[in-house]
């Protein structure tokens, strides 16, 4: 059963402005949990977009989104950010470490609002930065990490929180064919413990890559292939 | 140490030199009140008015006794050339 | 309230972290503002011992003092103008006094002269202030001349010095007898500087100055009320230097909080769109802006208040000295009795943590309620 639908769901930006863009334009989905799913398609054709309807990031402008059979699309903010926070962990393009903070505390930010003892934030930030081998670096600030070690702090941000979602964008943008490998390991690790990853990439060793088992093609802010 | 409870702690030792000032406080008022009641006793035997604080000019030394307006001679807002007449504002 | 203390405490700590990153420019921030914040501290804590000082010193002062005016100026009073008082229903005792200005040439400085009611010393000597006796080198026994209004010189003999303690009211006193004085001054007999009188009935102190000034119309009554008013408004921490220093104060203020509106940076906006992203909300990030400059206040506020204490009441308040003493040459060597009240403090505090914390958190406010998804998409 699909924990996550999309139905009809369309995304206008500066709507009725010169300068509108509709990026998504009737998008309907059912994603299952436990799935690696790789969304592709050219720049333009609203990949990151749609990871940021899906991630309860914005709001579509049209169309209805379910979690768990729930619709948040009408959530009141503080209750959307709640939903986010405890089902999305993000990884951006550009990872958006805070620069000169430590990596240990940059790693903790996500989980700040939710008012955790410190110890015990500590002690999680820990076990992700070791499970993700950058443990070395805790105490390094984030501007100082290369691009592989960046991408590993961005995932360990994203888990913080333990998430069910990991919503990648285009993670292998920054990284050699290497470490775009270890990444697509990572990835087969987090699936290994049930979690859902959900990234928009137009790298094709992360199309092809093994560990996926749904691609979906988007072209012009529509779905082309792999819909249900 | 955590950041925020170094923060706490020297907002404490902040509250704690307060305090401190607080008892100098009291404690000066309780040395200072002998010298205190022997000005009170010459102001009641010379029947003073003022405080001596500027005594460069007679509207200075005695402001509740200058003439009206002393201080602002020619105009209310007239410039003043002591400094203390910036402490002096016109007698209502 | 535990999960809410323990959230704040986080949000405080990454508040200082964030600080800590541009901590040239935020501990020179916090040094300046709590300069500011002592000067302003300053002020106040002086001028309002100097006004309870006042107020104590009032308390036991004449009544209602009487002048008689010639031509808009402050004229001698006859004896006679006395006589006519003593007939006003409900004015108990009567004296007139004596007492003038004295400028001597060799110090350059202005005397207080002045005669008692009751002269405890002879004719030819003088009880002189700390101050004088500082201007001239007087110790007790010293020969003090003085210059009369005819080119004579009055010789005096220095009695003895009024005690340290009560300089604030009588540095620049010489006290003798009033044979010496009207020799002095040209002062004929029957002749008065002023009057003063006292109410028997306190709460009739208005009537009765009512009625001095119907009876010796050309005389002004100055009650006691009268001097208090004086004195509150020349303490009063509005008026004269305190608007000054205030004025600067605040004008430095204006220009931080400008800086820091107009100029919350890129990066800073950055920040707040990632933290949104991560899963803040935006109540979240006004809290985090709220600390850093509570964090940046409350410091400035401290140190700012206990070096004002220091500074006045520990170190006598050296930096005002020159502006209070102005042209004197003569000035009073005092210590004050510290007076800090909570309306002091709360001024301060109002005047310090509020707007600067406001001037942090307004700022951000818009830069909070972007989409979360900004981020993604730049």
């Amino acid at each position: 059963m699909s924990f996550l639908s999309l139905r009809e769901v369309r995304k206008v930006y500066h709507q009725g402005r010169p300068d509108e863009l509709a990026a998504v334009r009737g998008v309907s989905l059912e994603l299952e949990e436990g799935q690696v799913i790789v969304l592709r398609g050219p720049s333009g054709s609203g990949k990151t977009s749609l990871l940021t309807l899906v991630g309860c990031m914005a709001r579509p402008t049209s169309g209805r989104i379910f979690l768990d059979g729930r619709e948040v699309t009408s959530l009141p903010e503080r209750f959307l950010t709640e939903v986010r926070r405890r089902t999305f962990g993000f990884v951006f393009q550009q990872f958006h470490l805070l620069p000169g903070i430590p990596v240990l505390e940059n790693v903790m930010l996500p989980a700040y609002p939710l008012g955790l003892p410190r110890p015990t934030l500590e002690r999680r930030a820990r076990e992700l930065l070791e499970l993700l081998r950058v443990d070395h670096r805790a105490r390094a600030r984030a501007d100082w990490l290369s691009g592989g070690e960046a991408q590993r702090v961005a995932i360990a941000r994203a888990l913080i929180n333990d998430p069910r979602v990991i919503v990648a964008d285009e993670p292998t943008a920054h990284l050699d064919s290497k470490l775009a490998l270890e990444l697509l390991e990572l990835v087969a690790d987090l699936r290994r413990r049930g979690k859902t990853v959900l990234m928009a990439s137009h790298d094709a060793v992360v199309h092809d890559a093994a560990v996926v088992d749904r691609r979906i093609s988007l072209r012009d802010g529509r779905v082309e292939t792999g819909a249900p | 140490m955590r950041r925020a409870d170094a923060f706490l702690a020297l907002l404490l030792a902040l509250a704690a030199l307060g305090a401190a000032a607080a008892a100098h406080a009291r404690a000066q008022a309780r040395r200072l009140l002998p010298e205190q009641e022997a000005r009170a006793e010459l102001v009641r035997r010379l029947d003073l008015t003022d405080l001596c604080l500027f005594t460069e000019a007679r509207y200075t030394r005695h402001p509740s006794q200058a003439d009206r307006f002393a201080a602002f001679q020619d105009h209310p807002v007239a410039l003043e050339h002591f400094p203390s007449g910036s402490l002096v504002p016109p007698r209502r | 309230m535990r999960t809410w203390l323990a959230r704040q405490r986080s949000l405080l700590d990454f508040a200082l972290g964030s600080l800590w990153r541009r901590k040239g420019k935020n501990l020179a921030l916090t040094a300046v503002y709590a300069l500011t914040v002592a000067a302003v501290a300053s002020v106040l804590f002086f001028t309002g011992a100097l006004r309870a000082e006042a107020a104590r010193v009032l308390a036991g002062s004449p009544e209602v003092v009487v002048q008689r005016m010639v031509a808009g100026r402050h004229d001698l009073l006859p004896a006679g103008h006395l006589q006519a008082l003593r007939g006003i229903r409900g004015v108990g005792e009567i004296r007139g006094r004596l007492w003038g200005y004295f400028h001597d040439p060799t110090p350059q400085a202005n005397y207080t002269i002045q005669v008692p009611d009751r002269f405890w010393g002879e004719e030819g000597q003088a009880v002189v202030g700390q101050g004088v006796a500082r201007a001239r080198r007087l110790a007790p026994g010293s020969p003090l001349d003085l210059v009369a209004h005819d080119g004579s010189t009055l010789r005096l003999r220095v009695r003895e010095l009024l005690a340290s303690g009560s300089e604030l009211v009588s540095a620049d006193l010489v006290l003798i007898s009033e044979a010496d004085f009207r020799r002095l001054f040209g002062v004929p007999p029957g002749v008065y500087t002023d009057a003063v009188l006292t109410v028997r009935n306190p709460r009739e102190v208005s009537t009765v100055a009512a009625k001095v000034a119907a009876a010796l119309p050309d005389t002004r009554p100055i009650t006691r009320e009268e001097l208090a008013r004086t004195y509150e408004s020349i303490f009063d921490w509005r008026a004269g230097l305190s608007v000054i220093v205030l004025g600067a104060a605040v004008l430095a203020f204006v220009v931080v909080a400008w800086d820091k509106a107009s100029g919350l940076s890129a990066e800073e906006r950055r920040e707040i769109g990632v933290l949104k992203a991560v899963g803040w909300e935006t109540s979240d990030v006004l809290a985090l802006k709220a600390w850093e400059g509570a964090a940046v206040s409350l410091t400035a506020f401290g140190a700012g208040v206990l070096a004002a204490y220091a500074h006045v009441f520990l170190l006598g308040a050296p930096i005002f000295r020159p502006a209070l003493q102005g042209w004197s040459v003569l000035y009073p060597q005092f210590r004050l009795v510290p007076e800090v009240g909570p309306y002091q403090l709360a001024t301060l505090f109002f005047l310090s943590v509020a707007p600067y914390t406001a001037a942090t958190v307004v700022p951000s406010w818009r830069a909070a309620t972007v989409d979360p998804d900004a981020v993604m998409r730049s």
